[in-house]
């Protein structure tokens, strides 16, 4: 096995009903890396990201077949536990969700539903969760207050800390900063950067810039396919691909 | 005629719409005006009972039409056990048919189930009360009430002679009477919990029993509370299944096995034999305390039941 791979997709393909929406996907997603997605609205990019926790595994009449390899272990497999895999690769939504509680209880949540219970430990962890998502100074004296006060782009952080609290190993992004302003995307883009010494991330984007940014790989998604996939670099200055470069110059999309 | 033409003619565009507004706004006013005219009349006929009887009617406990003695203090009792008495046995089995329903179905699943469960509150009162009496109140006598004087005879809810009927078999049939309301109302509630909070858990990599405890439940605590408050309105209004099992006594007891009489059924019974002044005011205070409980129960249970739906109130920190 690949040290350098962490998942490894292959002839996935992904029905709702009669509809198909991932056609043969094929993808490596390296190891402590930035793997962007992008694509036109509707073309399978979220749907995909949601294959990599069977988060789909909620919608009614979904259809999956192919292989899905998380450190070469097939995540669809009858062994899965399903839970435990979701704790290892979490998520970060497009519309910042936390719960209606404390800061605080919002960190703590995760850790807590996985067994900690120690008071100290707990405090550990926030801290620190909430420092690697860089929102500690923003929240230390508002621990208690409720999550729902802080704005949006300290929600959105919210809830990469308390996805950082239960220890992922991939973290999945979907648009996350599509509902935040420019300054809070910016915070965002930077967290993103720094999480990528520790985790494996794999977000979506409909903001070119901010692919090209953050990430070190792109795919590009056309109607449930992989029209291209390479290095950021070689994807935003030299497409191979007529479609890709169209997208990328926004000629379509 | 097109979209164009239309938004061209401004909001009322012909004489056939005007009249059409005039006509169902005269119908919204009719039936508001019903309504308060009701509360009013219900107030001026119960104004001699409230002079003659004062602050006695609440609290007394005699309820003589012979010597004019009125206490409606064991009716508000029986109301009020009977009806607490069905929350606490169909709250826990109403909730957890909704969590059954919203959460964990399969959806070829849902649609009937949540049709039958409807059609418990579709069926009239008086089959429950025929039932109740028939075939519930016998099982009671013969079956529960000896096996809980047996075993629990110890707590003053359970002794004295089981009759049958009483307080127990009319919160048992209320019970029965309110578990669709409790039901559909906590599973609209739930289902109305946004998504974005069970993926929230979801991809804290918590179970579905984690799930739905720790953030659809709560989420969804209000509406829930909601439900339950407008089942207690439903339960404290029902007459005829009510007054058909429970005995019809006149006396207060703790015990759940006696007798007893509630709001709606002691008017029930007695508004024929209501023939002099008094006694009829009486019962038509009691109408008017039952009334006005109950549209405030309703009116609190609704403003939670909505809440949910708008979201959890956004704290300025």
């Amino acid at each position: 096995m690949d040290q350098e791979i962490k998942i490894e997709v292959d002839n996935l393909n992904l029905y709702y009903g009669s509809l198909q929406a991932l056609k043969d996907v094929r993808i490596q997603v390296s190891r402590k890396a930035i793997t962007a997605l992008i694509g036109p609205s509707g073309c399978g990019k979220t749907t995909f990201l949601r294959t990599l926790n069977r988060l789909n595994d909620l919608i009614d009449g979904v259809q999956i077949s192919g292989q899905v390899l998380l450190d070469g272990e097939d995540i669809y497999g009858n062994g899965m536990d399903v839970v435990r895999l979701r704790k290892r690769v979490g998520m970060v939504f497009q519309k910042p969700n936390p719960f209606p509680m404390s800061v605080y209880d919002n960190v703590a949540y995760g850790p807590r539903i996985h067994g900690t219970r120690k008071r100290s430990r707990l405090d550990e962890i926030v801290e620190k969760s909430l420092r690697d998502a860089a929102l500690w100074d923003e929240v230390k004296d508002r621990l208690k207050g409720s999550a729902m006060g802080l704005s949006g782009g300290q929600q959105q952080r919210l809830c990469i800390a308390r996805l950082l609290a239960v220890e992922p190993e991939v973290i999945l992004m979907d648009e996350p900063s599509s509902a935040l302003d420019p300054i809070s995307t910016l915070h965002i883009e930077e967290l993103i950067r720094e999480l990528k010494e520790r985790y494996t991330i794999v977000i979506v984007t409909h903001n070119m810039q901010q692919a090209a940014r953050v990430s070190d790989s792109t795919a590009f998604f056309l109607n449930g396919q992989i029209i291209e996939y390479d290095a950021t670099e070689v994807i935003f200055t030299r497409p191979r691909d007529q479609r890709t470069e169209d997208y990328i110059t926004g000629r379509f999309g | 005629m097109t979209f164009e033409d239309r938004k061209g003619r401004g909001r009322y565009s012909s004489r056939s719409d005007r009249l059409f507004t005039g006509l169902t706004l005269v119908m919204v006013v009719a039936i508001l005006f019903l309504a308060g005219l009701m509360v009013l009349q219900l107030l001026v006929a119960s104004i001699p009972a409230m002079q003659a009887l004062g602050w006695h009617f609440l609290v007394g406990m005699d309820w003589d039409p012979v010597h004019e003695h009125f206490g409606a203090l064991p009716f508000i009792y029986g109301t009020l056990a009977s009806s607490l008495l069905a929350l606490i046995l169909a709250a826990p089995l109403g909730i957890g048919v909704a969590i059954f329903l919203a959460e964990l179905a399969p959806p070829w699943f849902r649609a009937p189930v949540s049709f039958m469960v409807e059609l418990l509150a579709a069926i009239p009162s008086v089959v429950y009360g025929v039932w109740g009496l028939f075939v519930m109140a016998p099982w009671l006598r013969n079956m529960v009430q000896p096996w809980l004087s047996e075993h629990l005879g110890f707590l003053p809810f359970f002794q004295g002679p089981g009759f049958g009927v009483g307080i127990l078999a009319a919160g048992l049939i209320l019970a029965i009477m309110v578990v669709p309301t409790i039901t559909a109302v906590s599973r609209d509630v739930l289902m109305a919990v946004p998504n974005h909070q069970r993926e929230a858990m979801l991809a804290l990599g918590a179970t579905k029993w984690e799930t739905t405890w720790k953030a659809v439940i709560p989420y969804g605590r209000s509406g829930i509370v909601g439900a339950i408050i407008l089942a207690l309105g439903r339960a404290l209004g029902e007459t005829m299944a009510a007054t058909m099992v429970i005995g019809n006594s006149l006396d207060i007891s703790i015990s759940l096995f006696a007798p007893a009489n509630t709001m709606a059924s002691i008017i029930a019974n007695s508004y024929a034999e209501a023939t002099y002044g008094l006694h009829a005011a009486a019962l038509i205070e009691i109408a008017l305390i039952l009334f006005v409980i109950t549209l405030i129960l309703n009116i609190v249970a609704r403003l939670l039941v909505r809440r949910v739906a708008i979201g959890p109130v956004r704290m300025e920190a």
